[in-house]
């Protein structure tokens, strides 16, 4: 017995341990760490935070969206839909986009429904570079476009924005990055982090650069329904020449509170999104049919069903907007989204040394700015998708903390 | 200002400060609409929303329907505000459909609303009938959903 168990031993001894982190991909390994990750690991588990960090609504769906999706499960419907979505959410998706951005797309054949904006982000670009194609976007910006991009062994171009242009990418911003190796711009109108929006001379000089430079545009407007200061969202997609060469992303994860439903969709010419769907369909199939008839009910009962959302989002974006400058941070009043991204630079501390300093003295998270990019440095976005009584107590506890440095 | 009444139906415990700060109004402005609705009635008072399950006690409440004879001039007032009046009730809503009145009592046991209702209520000259739905359970009232699962896992950080 003994001699078979050290046999045993021995035997087992001899296999040398893998090295598995020697078969990852290697263009996988060029990606860092979220900045993100590192943050939530440091707020997870502490349940005496405000946070100002999240990335979503803090509001519950809709009723008559939840309602919906219960209906649709009440009868039965469980099954597949056609990989590019169910017909009938197609087309009001067309009905919608027409309407609202003023461009029109065939739902037989001009609209693919995907897994979130991410899924559809990831597709474009799947479906459109080649290793070594550079794709410009600008930053700071969502945490997924340069891995994206790297994932789909392109070369990720980033393009700082600046605080003095509201974090608008300016054209000629843009005209120094492109060369003969550029194939995508990458935009996103309102910005996550920034709350950032595009002019519609910027847009106009982006669109002429693109149409010049022969270039594909990917354009993820996930927050467009969450424009402020009565101002109307403009989309590149709308603008004379662009939408042949413009893949249009948009979802119903923020303006309908629907994060957790993972629904978004991609406008484009029928030949860009049958090469998204050919993907689409080996990886996915198709999106849950649950949160297509969600998705449905949403868009029939469109903007009444986000305006009180709306509104409260604007309150917050001022109420925060002042508080900050009253307290001497700058910071710049963003026309979108629901995100602030004050200049904290003055203090002398990076961006992640200020917001681990603030998260221990007062436990008030709110994300590096550096999270989103290198320009990022220097700023810290702080979501307003989060209750009055919290915002205002975070502030306070912000004025606090600055009053320590 | 319509706004800064629906504000104050949701959470009327919110300083004058607060609720300018979210419409964007002046705190000053605020106060002085809130005090002149005050004195003109269009705000009648301020209450707490208790959830029934939790409150300590056991009160009843019923909801009871009143049929009754309208009155040659005045139709249902007289008898409706003289019913509105009693303590016991708590509201009292003139309605169309099968019954004239509805009327929420409130009351210690069954009993003690039982003996209003065949006391006081019903002998009231001009009341022909009276239904009496004794409450169960509360899901919703004055637009708070009681007995919900509780607060939703949210992620602190999140893209």
């Amino acid at each position: 017995m003994m001699a078979m168990l050290s046999a045993f031993q021995s035997r087992h001894k001899l296999i040398a341990p893998m090295d598995l982190n020697s078969k990852l991909a290697s263009h996988l390994q060029t990606i860092p760490r979220s900045g993100i990750r590192d943050f939530f690991e440091l707020v997870i588990g502490r349940d005496d935070v405000i946070s100002l960090g999240v990335g979503e609504p803090d509001f519950v769906t809709p009723w008559p969206i939840r309602e919906a999706a219960m209906r649709s499960l009440d009868r039965g419907e469980t099954s597949y839909t056609s990989n590019l979505g169910l017909l009938s959410l197609r087309e009001k998706i067309s009905e919608y986009v027409e309407t609202f951005f003023n461009v029109p797309y065939r739902g037989s054949d001009e609209v693919l429904i995907t897994v979130g904006v991410s899924e559809a982000l990831d597709l474009a670009l799947r479906a459109l570079v080649n290793p070594g194609d550079e794709v410009i976007y600008h930053e700071p910006c969502y945490v997924s476009y340069s891995p994206s991009i790297v994932m789909s062994h392109g070369v990720a171009v980033g393009v700082a924005t600046k605080k003095e242009d509201g974090f608008s990418l300016k054209p000629e911003a843009l005209a120094a990055v492109i060369t003969s190796r550029t194939k995508i711009v990458m935009l996103n109108f309102p910005t996550n982090p920034t709350g950032a929006v595009a002019s519609r001379e910027d847009l106009e000089g982006i669109a002429r650069l693109c149409i010049e430079h022969d270039l594909i545009v990917i354009s993820d407007e996930i927050y467009s329904e969450l424009r402020y200061d009565e101002e109307e969202h403009l989309s590149i997609a709308a603008l004379p020449g662009m939408r042949e060469r413009t893949i249009l992303l948009h979802g119903f994860s923020k303006a309908f509170a629907m994060t957790g439903f993972r629904l978004g969709y991609a406008c484009a010419p029928t030949v860009l999104i049958e090469a998204m769907m050919k993907i689409h369909q080996y990886g996915i199939l198709c999106a849950p049919i649950t949160s297509q008839a969600a998705a449905l009910e949403a868009l029939t009962g469109g903007e009444d069903l986000y305006l009180s959302m709306k509104e409260s989002y604007h309150q917050r974006r001022d109420f925060l907007v002042e508080r900050f400058n009253e307290m001497g941070i700058d910071c710049h009043c963003p026309g979108g989204a629901f995100y602030v991204f004050p200049d904290i630079s003055k203090f002398g501390l990076s961006s992640k040394d200020f917001a681990i300093g603030l998260l221990e003295s007062e436990q008030v998270a709110a994300v590096p700015g550096d999270a989103f990019g290198e320009s990022g440095e220097g700023f810290l976005r702080c979501c307003y998708a989060t209750g009055m009584d919290d915002l205002k107590s975070a502030m306070d506890s912000i004025e606090r903390y600055i009053g320590t440095l | 200002m319509n706004d800064l009444l629906n504000l104050l139906r949701r959470d009327a415990r919110r300083s004058a400060g607060e609720l300018a700060a979210q419409l964007s109004l002046n705190e000053a402005d605020v106060e002085a609409q809130i005090a002149e609705w005050e004195k003109d009635g269009t705000i009648r008072g301020y209450q707490a929303m208790i959830d029934p399950a939790l409150e300590e006690g056991d009160d009843v409440t019923a909801f009871i329907e009143v049929r009754m004879t309208p009155e040659r001039g005045g139709g249902f007032d007289r008898i409706a505000r003289r019913i509105a009046h009693f303590d016991q009730v708590t509201s009292c809503y003139l309605s169309s459909g099968g019954f004239d009145l509805l009327v929420v009592v409130k009351g210690r046991d069954l009993l003690s609303v039982a003996a209003f209702v065949s006391e006081k209520l019903s002998t009231i000259e001009g009341v022909i009938s009276t239904a009496t739905h004794f409450r169960l359970k509360s899901y919703k009232e004055n637009g708070f959903l009681f007995g919900d699962d509780g607060d939703v896992e949210r992620l602190p950080v999140s893209p």
